[in-house]
């Protein structure tokens, strides 16, 4: 009932049909949560702001506070900055906010407002920061839009004293959920180093409720701490596509050596965060660790032939696919269709690649795809099981296929912010997930004379 | 409008000065209150913009294709957005984006919009393709109007440009406006056409969320009128191109559709009415009313056999939760004045007490009407933010919020129960068995144990509030 395609197979090359991503203001407005005391405003007519915000809450279920410049005809015509410096003025004072962080929208982008103009031109209380950058939505996806916020953070506040470099590492942890870079932080920390995580969203995307409701709550990244990071030692870069042009920034501008890495899902990503901050700082791995990681050894071998040898489509933001179809691979499934929405050409090469080291033939990938192409592509050879966002429910019940949630958004399921898919914590629960998946599936569909109880 | 709030001290006052004229206090005598202009910049508004008042209208639409010409964030956060259910097509659920690109930004993207428009003709041959505009498609100037008129020439079917750039306007209305601008367009008859008159209804403002429409239509034949159209709740091209046939416009959602209602009657001469399905003493008004039109003996009998019969259903489940719900507080924020009339009949039936109530887009006309409705000393406010609504909703010690995804979880984080109420709703609300399930809500949200356990914490707090609310 839920087909996107039509009945036979047409060329799809004009626009998005079913996308699998959103504007870049999108990511923007979730970085800037993620520092202590922020208020994000959006520069450009209310509608993006209403709609980030909405898309934010869905997903979060927790209330995503961003305020707008709230343009009309005349700031169209005109420009956007009497609009922008009354809103920081009032912003300031209701809400009273430590920092803004402006992002534009493709109104203003398209008007050209000069934004640190604009910022250097307004009346900024003693103590207080606005920050910006721009995000053009037109270009990107919501993805690029969080790493030009963390580029903002980086170039309005990072700075080094010259002095010699604290023996502590910097994490850009990319656009994951607050319990990833819980997950994250606790790894970091379990290894003995001292961390800097910004944009860290855990305490204000996952707020718990308190006796007193606070609009900023206590989490989120200090901004003495990211004004700090220009003194440490390294930074892991989270995810080549949110994370690593903030750290060539950081590097560039206070000398931080920057560590490119996959984000921390699946076996081979985590043990790879965990020997690059071993390698950085000479630490030794703690036994604990060891312990996790031997649990989903453990687990892996118990469940092998649930899923060894199935085939998977998968879609969802690149550094989020990049490193589950690693964790496919290691798990013996086979990626069989891989895409992003975002736009990035070397996505097709690293996919293509790990699965030409896997000896994986005849898997498509595709970079700025959209759910169009998966569906058709599934409908012309089907799959075992389909791992994506919540969008991918409607394929799933067209091409009756078990359908596992990950990635963003999932406006459908609660709890998914609050558990980790990343660290070997985060390997239990995305094997859980995916045998679960394919074992009910075999529940619901086998004989009566093969329903077994034991599996 | 010049008009402040007396009533309001200082200390009560809104947190910002510029919005003091914004908000009003019942039972005042100067019932007037400032609405219907921009937000404040930086306001944290919890408004939306033109295009998404036109696509929340014409989004319904099953069978055609609503194709969004920007860059691809507006439709992306617009896939799906209602829960307007259909008994047949399915076109109206996919998200179809020009996804426009910074080339097309510089040059124009015109061409980018015929090309997408031609592969969706050969890919589904549908019977119409709504293009909305977007903040940047209206900026740089892509005549999509043009465009519209040259691809409907080509392929024949209806291909009508919906003039919804966000940036027009912070207010849905403007929205709402294009969006029926479209649909005036779409059924209006050609050079030559003629639709026949029936004895049937259209039913306008009316979005079939959770299958609103087909519960009213129900009631409706039973007692003995047919549903021509809604415009544009499970509806088709083909259907909506027979609403000049109608003898009757039923308005329901009178902030989307009144303009349309009176272009209807003016062009084809069809009287309408407001009607209100919410809640079962609106809906035995508006069926009562629609019988009235139709003055007809049988279609009295059976109106009132109806009632009478769905009523015994009702009543008792009111009295069941009443003994819950009496003296709890509510507080109300929604997108229209129509759901908030609606709302506070509701939960005024159910013995609760209205302590707020504010909109996104009411008139000076709605506000005086809720005004009238609500108890002395009850706050109204237009176009509120969350400060505001924080504020009052801990002040006036409320127990539960009706109102939409951006209100949910800050009532959540302050203790206060919560029912969506909101256009992207799921389930429907509507005519008896609506007001059934609504009451169910109100009691389930208001009355949930997990406030206890917030409360046990709250304990040291706030000893005040925590007797107030303990008897849940
Ligand atoms: S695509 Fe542009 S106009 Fe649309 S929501 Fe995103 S920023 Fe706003």
């Amino acid at each position: 009932m839920l087909d996107c395609v039509p009945d036979k197979p047409v060329a799809h090359t004009a626009g998005k049909i079913n996308p699998i991503k959103a504007c870049q203001p999108l990511g923007a407005m979730y970085a800037a949560l993620g520092i202590h005391g922020c208020l994000p405003h959006s520069h450009g007519s209310q509608g993006c702001c209403a709609y980030h915000r909405m898309a934010l809450t869905r997903h979060f279920r927790d209330p995503a506070m961003a305020s707008s410049s709230s343009f009309t005809e005349g700031a169209s015509v005109f420009g956007g900055g009497s609009n922008l410096k009354t809103a920081i003025k009032n912003i300031f004072q209701i809400y009273n906010p430590d920092i803004i962080a402006v992002h534009t929208t493709c109104l203003s982008e398209t008007i050209g407002d000069d934004i640190p103009t604009i910022i250097k031109q307004s009346e900024i209380p003693e103590g207080k920061y606005v920050i910006h950058c721009n995000t053009p939505s037109y270009k990107g996806s919501h993805i690029t839009g969080f790493s030009n916020m963390c580029k903002g953070m980086v170039s309005y506040l990072a700075g080094s004293d010259g002095s010699e470099k604290k023996r502590r590492v910097n994490i850009f942890p990319g656009f994951i959920n607050p319990g990833d870079m819980r997950e994250i932080k606790r790894i970091v920390s379990e290894l003995g180093v001292s961390y800097i995580m910004y944009p860290d969203t855990t305490g204000v995307m996952d707020s718990p409720i308190l006796p007193k409701y606070e609009m900023f709550p206590k989490g989120g990244a200090k901004i003495e701490d990211i004004i700090d990071s220009g003194n440490s030692q390294a930074t892991l870069a989270l995810g080549s596509w949110a994370s690593d042009e903030p750290a060539a920034l950081l590097q560039e501008k206070c000398k931080v050596k920057g560590i490119p890495l996959k984000l921390p899902i699946g076996v081979k990503a985590t043990d790879d965060m965990i020997m690059a901050i071993k390698n950085e700082f000479g630490v030794e791995v703690p036994e604990s660790l060891d312990i996790e990681r031997g649990q989903v050894l453990d687990t892996l071998i118990d469940t092998h032939f649930h899923y060894q040898g199935k085939t998977v489509a998968l879609f969802g933001d690149p550094d989020h696919v990049i490193a589950m179809t690693e964790f496919l691979i290691t798990m013996g499934m086979v990626p069989k269709y891989v895409l992003t929405g975002t736009p990035g050409s070397k996505f097709e090469k690293i996919i293509n690649g790990m699965l030409e080291d896997a000896g994986i033939e005849g898997s498509k990938v595709r970079a700025e795809g959209d759910l169009f192409d998966l569906q058709q592509w599934i409908k012309e050879e089907s799959v075992d099981l389909l791992i994506g966002n919540s969008h991918g429910k409607y394929i799933a019940r067209a091409e009756d296929l078990p359908f596992v949630r990950f990635g963003f958004p999932i406006m459908d399921r609660a709890v998914h912010p609050l558990m980790p898919v990343t660290g070997y914590r985060g390997c239990l629960r995305l094997i859980e997930m995916i045998s679960d998946a394919l074992l009910d599936r075999r529940d619901r569909d086998c004989l009566d004379e093969d329903y077994e109880l034991v599996l | 409008m010049e008009n402040t709030c007396p009533l309001i001290s200082e200390t009560d006052a809104a947190l910002i000065t510029d919005r003091q004229s914004s908000i009003m206090t019942a039972g005042n005598n100067k019932k007037s209150i400032s609405c219907d202009v921009d937000s404040l910049a930086g306001s944290v508004s919890q408004r939306a913009c033109v295009f998404s008042g036109a696509r929340v209208v014409l989004n319904p639409v099953t069978d055609a294709v609503h194709l969004v010409h920007g860059p691809i964030g507006c439709a992306s956060y617009t896939y799906d957005i209602r829960g307007s259910l259909s008994s047949g097509p399915n076109m109206y659920r996919r998200n179809f984006s020009t996804d426009m690109k910074e080339k097309d930004v510089i040059f124009g993207g015109e061409t980018k919009l015929i090309a997408c428009i031609d592969e969706i003709v050969e890919k589904y041959s549908p019977p119409a393709i709504f293009v909305y505009a977007t903040c940047v498609a209206g900026m740089i100037g892509d005549d999509i109007v043009a465009v519209c008129r040259g691809a409907s020439e080509r392929y024949g079917i209806d291909i009508i440009p919906v003039e919804s750039s966000g940036f027009l306007s912070g207010n849905k209305i403007i929205g709402y406006r294009a969006a029926a601008e479209a649909l005036l367009k779409l059924i209006t008859p050609k050079d030559g056409e003629v639709v026949e008159k029936t004895r049937k209804l259209n039913y306008l403002g009316e979005y079939n969320l959770g299958g609103e429409k087909w519960v009213v239509e129900r009631y409706l034949k039973e007692i003995g009128i047919g549903i021509n159209v809604a415009f544009t709740g499970d509806s088709t091209v083909a259907k909506l191109k027979k609403a000049p046939g109608a003898c009757l416009n039923l308005v329901q959602c009178t902030g989307s559709m009144h303009w349309l209602a009176g272009m209807l009657e003016e062009k084809f001469d069809i009287p309408y009415m407001d009607v209100n399905f919410f809640g079962s003493q609106n809906t035995i008004e508006s069926l009562r009313k629609i019988a009235a039109f139709y003055d007809d003996p049988g279609i009295y009998a059976r109106t009132e056999a109806l009632i009478e019969r769905e009523m015994k259903a009702v009543t008792p489940v009111i009295e069941k939760y009443k003994k819950k719900l009496t003296g709890k507080r509510a507080a109300i924020y929604v997108g229209g004045a129509f759901k908030a009339l609606a709302i506070i009949r509701q939960l005024k039936e159910l013995g609760m007490e209205i302590v707020f109530t504010g909109t996104q887009t009411g008139k000076k006309e709605d506000y005086e009407e809720i005004g009238n409705l609500l108890n002395e000393g009850s706050i109204i406010v237009d176009d509120a933010n969350p400060a505001e609504i924080e504020k009052f909703l801990i002040e006036k010690k409320v127990d539960v919020m009706a109102g939409g995804v951006k209100e949910r979880f800050l009532a959540y984080k302050l203790g206060v129960g919560f029912i969506d109420h909101n256009h992207d709703r799921k389930d429907g609300l509507i005519g008896f068995e609506g007001a059934v399930k609504f009451i169910r809500e109100v009691y389930v949200t208001t009355c949930s144990p997990v406030w206890k356990y917030m409360k046990e914490g709250l304990k040291e707090e706030d000893d005040d509030r925590n007797s107030q609310q303990d008897d849940s």
